[in-house]
């Protein structure tokens, strides 16, 4: 329960309403963006991927299975690059939590840091086991070397529901008890499961693996399309394309839940999802359209949509945008992003639903021994589609959350770092950020170009003494 | 409890500053270990020695923001509005420093391969000056409890000005002797001269800037420079000790001792710091107790820890052993 002394944030908005936004708002919230919009496309790989990766494993030594082997081995040298790249990209975010954000850290540090202090345990772990299961293939047993990899996997597990209880403790605070402002007590169950954090953690951790699946998936689809059809890109593209099959049906049953549980939890959010401006019953549900002054244009309107999937009946009524104080209410262009957000995340969602369908039809009539091109092109670009609907379903949250940082209780205008120019550091980020990518994306073709020449050795420092590898096309 | 969540924090500073320096230390000698042709064993050689180790090595960092924030909320604001300069020029520089090193392990080309080195070699020198400079800028008093201190002379100071250059020196010092135990253990008698004579340098320069600094010390920072002396005295003393009992192991070219000697030098010198400061947490701005979070916070940080020992303290003993025996090869 929050407790709260004197008087309430929403006196404290109406003061600072006038005041005009923090002259470093905009730099610190493009730079969180930015900086979290490339994180999170890596934290499936941390998470997931290592999965995929022991299920390969597994095969290769239950069965003997050298191509597996192969797969292991190679999607273990991808992991330790990426890995690399995401705990570095992870800790940049940590620094953010006090130059971007100093006020929510001297706030609410003492509540909201507990959760990342357990995911400390979870990365350390993390790392450990990585180096080991990525090291150890030459010289520790095969069994012992596989088992090395499971610690990896459920400290992932661990992580990504500690962040997550973090992420959804902003959007459903409690557990703290505030005097003057200052937090002086906290319950720490109340703060690890907060309302929002089951559904949340578990929304991640589906997509987190729907987004590893598919992307490995395409890249042997896309191997396929260039004519490789051997058993090596055949497990490639199945062993993945059944996980992601499995996890896609999963999560919009669990989208489907959630939505109900932020219509209830979050009206505001639900409010601006579905870009709602006035609380009535029989809404429908609008898809695409953008919010302007009042009334959303350019949409497709189904009739009773919205009332139908929050309550089961025309006659639910939900609360609009006219339910937040006025003080609070994010702006049309907020609303119609979330909302837009929320219809890709869904209409992408349901895309790769179509391919894992599309995938189980033609397992069951011909065990895929054939896959037509479309199929392949199709699920090439698999990869691309979940990582846009990961990146929208984050949207959705975080945007979803303004004005807010913690519901309530703390404005972003309150929480932005006040000191200096954040401008050059966003530019610095910016500009680290993109030789990063280049340089993973070189990383990766260099890795790929050197198997494709079917050799796995690593290159020694110094110069060339091999000719350039001929690239197969 | 406040003291023993602070007491956590100084040794995953501890950590960080020995395991977390050596790797980072790594990056002098990459950087300066020359052209493609002749500085390719040595960067092999260390290469083969981080690889499995500085991701682990790095969680410190993590561990010990994390603490901060969680337990000493205010001075981590205080920090964060006042050193945001070199703690976002750090931030960067962590992830060249990780991308630049993973990279250059799978580039195929010198080309590539030099750039992502440059990276990673760089960027290994630029952070840990800024980390010096950012202790040296709290240890002289310079970040105010209500943070929004002065942005430049809060590191760009004499006492930032020797912690910087201490750190980079340190951290090349550590990796020189953990390189040099490592071309022991690989039987590569050539490099391991190669590097002891890096460490012999490395040592005296860090042995003369220290004790050059605690002049600059008692100008700069006087309460700290009367505290080490009269509170920190015998943990300098063990570091002294320990540094020379190093230096002479390094020329006699005792390979095995150089390792304890040299981290047990190094985290001397800040768990001296660490003792010359309390009970303040931001030199004599902030006390601990003014900093710490309510009880239940610390009493929640408190399990983390003793979870924490629990699960990543035989991990980290296996991985490190793992990695002795040569059982981590890439």
């Amino acid at each position: 329960m929050v407790t709260m002394a004197a008087h309430g944030p929403v006196s404290q908005i109406a003061v600072l309403a006038a005041a005009g936004a923090p002259s470093q708002l905009l730099p610190a919230r493009e730079q969180m963006a930015f900086t979290l919009g490339f994180h999170i496309v890596l934290v499936p790989f941390g998470v997931a991927f290592t999965f995929l990766m022991m299920i390969a494993n597994y095969r290769a030594l239950r069965h003997g299975d050298a191509d597996s082997l192969l797969l292991a081995q190679r999607w273990s040298k991808v992991a330790a690059v990426l890995f690399a790249v995401g705990a570095v990209s992870g800790t940049v975010l940590s620094f953010e939590m006090g130059l971007l954000w100093p006020g929510l850290m001297e706030r609410f540090g003492a509540a909201y840091g507990i959760p990342f202090a357990i995911e400390g345990i979870f990365f350390f772990l993390e790392a450990i086991f990585v180096a080991i299961y990525i090291y150890g293939w030459k010289r520790l047993s095969p069994w012992l070397h596989f088992w090395s990899g499971l610690p990896v996997v459920l400290s992932g597990i661990g992580g990504t529901l500690s962040v997550v209880a973090a992420n959804s403790w902003m959007n459903t605070p409690g557990g703290v008890t505030l005097r003057d402002g200052r937090v002086v007590d906290v319950d720490v169950a109340k703060i690890l499961f907060n309302r929002a954090f089951w559904y949340e953690a578990l929304h991640m951790l589906l997509a987190a693996y729907v987004v590893a699946a598919f992307t490995v998936a395409g890249v042997y689809a896309a191997g396929m399309l260039r004519g490789r059809h051997d058993r090596y890109h055949r497990i490639g593209l199945l062993l993945p394309l059944t996980v992601g099959s499995i996890a896609i049906p999963l999560q919009i049953l669990m989208g489907d839940v959630i939505a109900r549980k932020v219509f209830d939890i979050e009206p505001a959010k639900f409010a601006a999802i579905e870009a709602l401006p006035d609380t009535s019953t029989h809404v429908p549900e609008i898809l695409g359209g953008v919010l302007i002054d009042g009334k959303v244009r350019y949409g497709i309107s189904i009739p009773n949509g919205a009332s139908l999937l929050s309550g089961f009946s025309p006659s639910t009524r939900i609360r609009g945008l006219d339910a937040i104080p006025a003080a609070a209410r994010p702006p049309d262009r907020l609303v119609s992003i979330v909302h837009l957000a929320f219809d890709v995340m869904v209409g992408t969602g349901f895309a790769l639903l179509g391919l894992a369908g599309w995938f189980a039809w033609c397992w069951w009539r011909s065990r895929l021994r054939n896959p037509s091109r479309w199929f392949l092109r199709a699920t090439a670009i698999s990869g691309l589609i979940a990582v846009l609907s990961l990146e929208s379903g984050w949207v959705v949250t975080e945007v979803g959350r303004q004005p807010w940082t913690v519901v309530g209780l703390l404005l972003t205008r309150d929480a932005v770092q006040t000191s200096g120019n954040l401008w050059p550091l966003f530019a610095g980020a910016a500009t680290v950020y993109a030789g990063v990518s280049a340089g993973a994306v070189f990383a990766l073709r260099a890795l790929r170009r050197r198997w494709a020449a079917g050799s796995d050795l690593a290159t020694p420092y110094g110069p060339e003494d091999e000719p350039e590898p001929v690239s197969v096309a | 409890m406040t003291t023993l969540v602070a007491s956590v924090l100084l040794t995953g500073i501890v950590a960080y500053g020995v395991f977390g320096g050596a790797d980072f230390g790594t990056g002098l000698w990459d950087l300066t270990a020359g052209g493609a042709q002749r500085g390719a064993r040595p960067r092999a050689l260390i290469d083969h020695a981080i690889g499995p180790v500085w991701e682990a090595n790095h969680t410190w960092l993590i561990f010990c923001l994390v603490l901060l924030w969680t337990g000493f909320p205010t001075a981590f604001a205080a920090i964060m509005t006042t050193q945001y300069i070199p703690l976002g020029i750090a931030a960067l520089g962590i992830v060249l420093r990780g991308s630049g090193f993973a990279f250059r392990k799978v580039s195929m080309h010198t080309a590539e391969q030099r750039l992502n080195g440059v990276a990673f070699a760089a960027s290994s020198v630029i952070t840990p000056f800024c980390f010096g400079a950012v202790v040296g800028g709290i240890a002289s008093d310079r970040v105010p409890a209500a943070g929004h201190g002065d942005p430049l002379a809060s590191w760009l100071n004499p006492t930032s000005i020797v912690g910087g250059v201490l750190a980079v020196l340190t951290c090349g010092y550590l990796a020189a002797i953990f390189l040099t135990a490592e071309a022991f253990r690989a039987g590569q008698p050539d490099l391991e001269r190669w590097f002891r004579r890096r460490a012999m340098v490395a040592a005296v320069a860090a042995g003369i800037t220290a004790l050059s600094g605690l002049f600059v010390l008692d100008h700069d920072a006087h309460r700290l420079y009367v505290r080490l002396l009269h509170v920190g005295w015998p943990f300098i003393a063990m570091s002294v000790i320990a540094g020379t009992a190093a230096l002479l192991a390094t020329v006699r070219g005792r390979a095995r001792l150089l390792r304890p000697l040299g981290v047990l030098a190094v985290a001397a010198v800040l768990v001296g710091w660490g003792a010359a400061q309390y009970p303040y947490l931001l030199g004599s701005q902030l006390s601990l107790t003014d900093a710490a979070s309510p009880p239940a916070t610390m009493t929640a940080l408190g399990v983390v820890t003793v979870a924490a020992a629990a699960l990543v303290g035989p991990s980290l003993v296996a991985l490190f052993v793992l990695t002795n025996r040569g059982r981590l090869t890439g």
